[in-house]
C-alpha cells in the first residue's frame, strides 16, 4: 500500500473508531471527543512544530496552555466593580516597578564590572523586591476583598471570548519569548528542565494570584460564543426545527452546541494547519528542518540558528496558548487545580511521538487518537476488569481494589503505548517524508 | 540576651533543621539522577515515579509488619520494611532496564531519545503505583514522634520558643550519612566503584581496558534504585506519603543535581542543601525570628515572607536558571554532553 493510502486509511480508522462511540454510547460524548481532539490536535501541531521539526525539548506545554485559558477570563470577564480603583492601577504599576529593577540591573551590570557589579546586581534586586513588595501587596488585598464569594479579582475587558483565541496566543508567546531568551541556549535536556519548571511556576502563579483569575476558587461561568443550552430549549423555531428531525429539545440543542464547537474547532485548526504546511516547506521551514538535523552545518551555511530557534520556540507556544484558550472557552471555566503535567504536558508528547514527529498530519492524527483512547480506556479498562475478576469471590479485596483502581490504567496505557511506539515505530504512525 | 537565644532556637526549629532533613532527601535524590547521568547518560525523568514506587512497596511491608506486631520500638517499622523495598525497587529499575533502557543503549540512541522513553517509564510507573496505593496520601510512620519535643525542651530551657526534633528528621539525616559514606567509600575505594567512575569520565578508554559496560549499568541501577527508595521512604516518613508529590520533588531535584554538576555525586549533596535552604529562606514567614531581634519600634506588621510556600519552584528554577546561565556545567564541574 502506498503511504497517502495508509494515512487515509489510519484516519479512516480513528474516525471510525468514534463514529463507534457515537454508535454504542451517545453522540453527545462522540462530539465531546471530537471537540477536545480538535484541541489535542493542535497543542500536538505546537509541539510537533518545536520537537518534530525543530528538534527543540519542551515539556512545558502546561504552562502555555494555561496562559491561554487566563486570556480567556482576561479577555470574556466583565471588569469587577470597583477594582480598578481599588488597587487595579497600583498593582500594574507595581509589575512595571519590577520590570523596571530587572531592566535597571541588566543595564547596571552592562555598565559595571567585578565586585561592584556584584554588590550593585544585590543592592538594586533586592531594595528593587522590596519596594515593589510595598505597593503590590496592599493592592492585591484591596482588590481581593471586594466580593471575594464571587470576585475578588481584577476582571477582564468584557470582549468576546473568541478573542481571547488569538490574544491567549500572544500570551504564551510573550512568557515563550522571555523563557526562550534565557533558556534556548542550553542544551536539550537543560531546556527540557526549564521548560518544565517554568510550567510549573505558572500553574503556581495562577492558584495563588487571586487578583488575577481568583486563583483556586476557580472562574465559572465565562462567556460563550454559542447561544446557551436552555435559551435553546425554550426557544418554539428551535423545538419546531428539532422535532422536524425526530430529536428531542434537550438532545437537539446539546449536539447543536457541541456540533458549533466542532465547526470554530476545525475552521482554526485548519487555518493553523495550513499556516503550518506552508511555512514548513517554504524556504524558512527546510532552514528549519537543516538546522535540525545538522546545528553546526547550518551555522557554517551562515544560518542564524539562536533567531530561527526562539521564532519557532514562540510560534509552537502560541499555537499552545491559542488551544488553552479553546479549551477553557469550551469547558466555560477556569480551574488552576486542575491543570496537571502528565495531562496536559506529557499527553501531547504521546500524542506527537504516536502520530509521527515531524509531520503535521502525524500530530493531527495523533492528537484525535491518543485523546480518543485516553477518554476510552478508562470504560474498556472498567470492562476488561469486570471479565478479569468476575470468577473472583464477591466483597474480596482484591477483587475491589482492581475494580477501584481501573482509573489508573490510563496513565499505564499511555506508558505502554509510548514505549511500544518508540521501540517498534521510532518514527511515528505517519512518518516524516 | 533572651531574646537573642529566642531568636536562634525559632531560627533552627523552623529553618535551620527541617532544612537539614529536607536537604538530605534531595541530595539522595540528586545523586540517584546525577548517577545514572554520569553512566547511562541521560535525564531520567522517572526518577520521581521510582522514588514513589520504593515508598509504596516500603509502606506496603510496614503495614504487613504493623499488622504482625513487629515493631522497631522507638523508631518507625518503616526502617525495617527498607531493605524489601529497596530489594523490590531494585528489581523493578532492573526490569526495566532490561525490557526497555537496554534496546537503546546498544542502538546507541541519542540522549534525548532515552530522556523521551524515561517519560514512558514514568508514565507506567505512575500508573503502577496508583494501582497499588491509589492517589490519596498515606500515613505510615509510628514509633517515637520526637527526640527533643517543644515542651520538653521549653521547659529545660525556659525560653518561650521551643526547639522540636522529630524522630523521622534525625532518621532522615542519620541515614543520608550512612548512605553517601557508604556511596563514596564505594565509588573511590572499591574496584567495581573505580570501573564506575573510569566508564562515567571515558567510555572508550573503559571499554578499552576491559571493563564490562553491562556490569557497570547494572550495578548503577543497583544504587541508583536503592538510593531513590530510601530518598522516597524517608520523605514520606518526614512529610507524608501522596504520589503526585513525587513528581513534583522532580524539579527541586534536577534544581541540586545540575546546580552541582550533573554527573559529580558531591555536586549533588551540595546542591541538594543548597536548594533546600533556599527554599525554606525564600518561603519562611521571618517575624517569628525578627520580633526577637529588632527593636520593638521596628517590629514587622507582616508575615515578612517572601515569596509564598507555593512559590518553591520558583525558587529552585531559579537558582537553576541562574547556575547555568552562568556556569553551564554547574559549581563543581560536571560533565556536559
Amino acid at each position: 500500500m502506498t503511504r497517502s493510502l495508509t494515512n487515509i486509511a489510519l484516519f479512516a480508522g480513528v474516525a471510525c473508531l468514534i463514529l463507534l462511540t457515537g454508535f454504542t454510547s451517545s453522540w453527545n460524548s462522540a462530539l465531546l471527543i471530537i471537540n477536545m481532539g480538535l484541541i489535542s490536535a493542535i497543542m500536538a501541531i505546537g509541539v510537533n512544530l518545536q520537537w518534530g521539526f525543530a528538534g527543540l525539548f519542551n515539556i512545558g506545554i502546561m504552562g502555555f496552555v494555561a496562559l491561554g485559558g487566563l486570556a480567556a477570563v482576561l479577555v470574556s470577564e466583565p471588569p469587577t466593580e470597583g477594582a480598578w480603583g481599588a488597587g487595579g492601577f497600583q498593582v500594574i504599576g507595581a509589575l512595571l516597578l519590577g520590570f523596571a529593577t530587572v531592566a535597571l540591573t541588566v543595564f547596571v551590570r552592562a555598565k559595571t564590572s567585578g565586585r561592584l557589579q556584584t554588590i550593585a546586581t544585590l543592592v538594586i534586586l533586592i531594595g528593587g523586591f522590596f519596594l515593589y513588595r510595598a505597593v503590590f501587596d496592599p493592592a492585591v488585598e484591596a482588590i481581593e476583598a471586594i466580593n471575594p464569594a464571587l470576585q475578588g479579582n481584577l476582571g477582564g475587558l468584557n470582549l468576546p471570548i473568541v478573542l481571547a483565541w488569538p490574544v491567549g496566543g500572544l500570551l504564551a508567546a510573550g512568557a515563550a519569548w522571555i523563557i526562550g531568551k534565557t533558556a534556548l541556549g542550553l542544551r536539550s535536556d537543560y531546556l527540557a528542565i526549564a521548560t518544565l519548571g517554568i510550567s510549573e511556576i505558572v500553574i503556581a502563579a495562577l492558584k495563588n494570584e487571586d487578583w488575577l483569575a481568583r486563583g483556586v476558587k476557580n472562574v465559572i461561568g465565562l462567556d460563550r460564543p454559542l447561544p446557551n443550552e436552555i435559551d435553546l430549549q425554550q426557544d418554539p423555531a428551535f423545538i419546531e426545527q428539532a422535532a422536524g428531525l425526530g430529536l428531542d429539545p434537550v438532545t437537539a440543542s446539546t449536539l447543536y452546541v457541541k456540533l458549533g464547537y466542532s465547526l470554530m474547532f476545525t475552521a482554526v485548526l485548519v487555518l493553523i494547519f495550513v499556516a503550518a504546511q506552508l511555512a514548513l516547506n517554504s524556504p524558512w521551514g527546510r532552514m528549519v528542518r537543516a538546522i535540525r538535523d545538522n546545528e553546526v552545518a547550518a551555522r557554517a551555511m551562515g544560518k542564524d540558528v539562536t533567531a530561527r530557534h526562539l521564532q519557532i520556540f514562540i510560534l509552537g507556544s502560541a499555537i499552545c496558548g491559542v488551544a488553552g484558550a479553546m479549551m477553557v472557552t469550551l469547558d466555560g471555566q477556569l480551574t488552576p487545580g486542575t491543570y496537571q503535567p502528565l495531562r496536559f504536558t506529557f499527553l501531547i508528547w504521546v500524542m506527537v511521538i504516536v502520530g509521527g514527529s515531524g509531520n503535521n498530519y502525524g500530530a493531527v492524527l495523533g492528537g484525535f487518537l491518543i485523546w480518543f483512547l485516553w477518554v476510552q480506556v478508562e470504560p474498556y479498562g472498567a470492562a476488561l476488569m469486570g471479565f478479569v475478576t468476575a470468577p473472583m469471590p464477591d466483597a474480596w479485596w482484591l477483587k475491589d481494589h482492581l475494580i477501584e483502581s481501573v482509573a489508573y490504567m490510563r496513565l499505564f496505557t499511555m506508558g505502554l503505548i509510548l514505549l511500544l511506539m518508540l521501540r517498534f515505530f521510532p518514527r511515528g504512525l505517519i512518518p516524516e517524508r | 540576651m533572651t531574646d537573642f537565644l529566642n531568636a536562634i532556637v525559632a531560627l533552627s526549629n523552623f529553618v535551620l533543621i527541617p532544612g537539614l532533613a529536607y536537604g538530605a532527601q534531595l541530595a539522595l535524590g540528586a545523586l540517584g539522577v546525577t548517577l545514572i547521568y554520569g553512566i547511562l547518560r541521560f535525564s531520567n525523568f522517572a526518577h520521581g515515579d521510582t522514588m514513589a514506587f520504593g515508598a509504596t512497596m516500603t509502606i506496603l511491608i510496614t503495614w504487613g509488619f504493623q499488622a504482625a506486631g513487629i515493631t522497631a520500638g522507638p523508631l518507625p517499622t518503616a526502617l525495617l520494611a527498607l531493605p524489601f523495598g529497596i530489594l523490590a525497587t531494585i528489581g523493578l529499575a532492573l526490569l526495566t532496564d532490561k525490557t526497555v533502557y537496554r534496546f537503546y543503549r546498544t542502538q546507541k540512541a541519542a540522549p534525548v531519545i532515552f530522556v523521551i522513553v524515561s517519560m514512558g517509564v514514568m508514565f507506567i510507573m505512575n500508573g503502577i503505583v496508583r494501582f497499588i496505593i491509589g492517589p490519596d496520601e498515606q500515613r505510615f510512620s509510628d514509633g517515637e514522634r520526637f527526640i527533643v519535643s517543644a515542651r520538653d525542651f521549653k521547659e529545660w530551657s525556659g525560653l518561650r520558643e521551643g526547639l522540636a526534633i522529630k524522630t523521622t528528621q534525625g532518621i532522615t539525616v542519620v541515614v543520608a550519612v550512612i548512605c553517601v559514606t557508604a556511596l563514596f567509600y564505594f565509588l573511590n575505594k572499591t574496584r567495581t566503584g573505580k570501573s564506575m567512575r573510569a566508564y562515567s569520565d571515558n567510555e572508550d578508554l573503559a571499554l578499552l581496558s576491559g571493563i564490562n559496560p553491562e556490569r557497570v549499568v547494572m550495578v548503577t541501577w543497583i544504587i541508583v534504585a536503592s538510593l531513590a527508595c530510601i530518598a522516597g521512604v524517608l520523605y514520606g516518613l518526614d512529610k507524608s506519603f501522596k504520589p503526585f508529590v513525587y513528581f513534583q520533588l522532580l524539579l527541586p531535584i534536577f534544581a541540586s543535581a545540575v546546580v552541582g554538576g550533573l554527573g559529580n555525586p558531591l555536586g549533588a549533596i551540595f546542591g541538594g542543601f543548597l536548594i533546600a535552604y533556599s527554599e525554606i529562606f525564600i518561603t519562611y514567614a521571618w517575624k517569628k525570628v525578627l520580633v526577637y531581634l529588632m527593636p520593638e519600634a521596628l517590629e514587622p506588621s507582616g508575615l515578612v515572607q517572601l515569596l509564598s510556600t507555593d512559590y518553591k519552584f520558583a525558587v529552585s528554577f531559579a537558582i537553576l536558571v541562574v547556575v547555568l546561565l552562568f556556569k553551564p556545567t554547574g559549581l563543581f564541574k560536571g560533565q556536559s554532553v
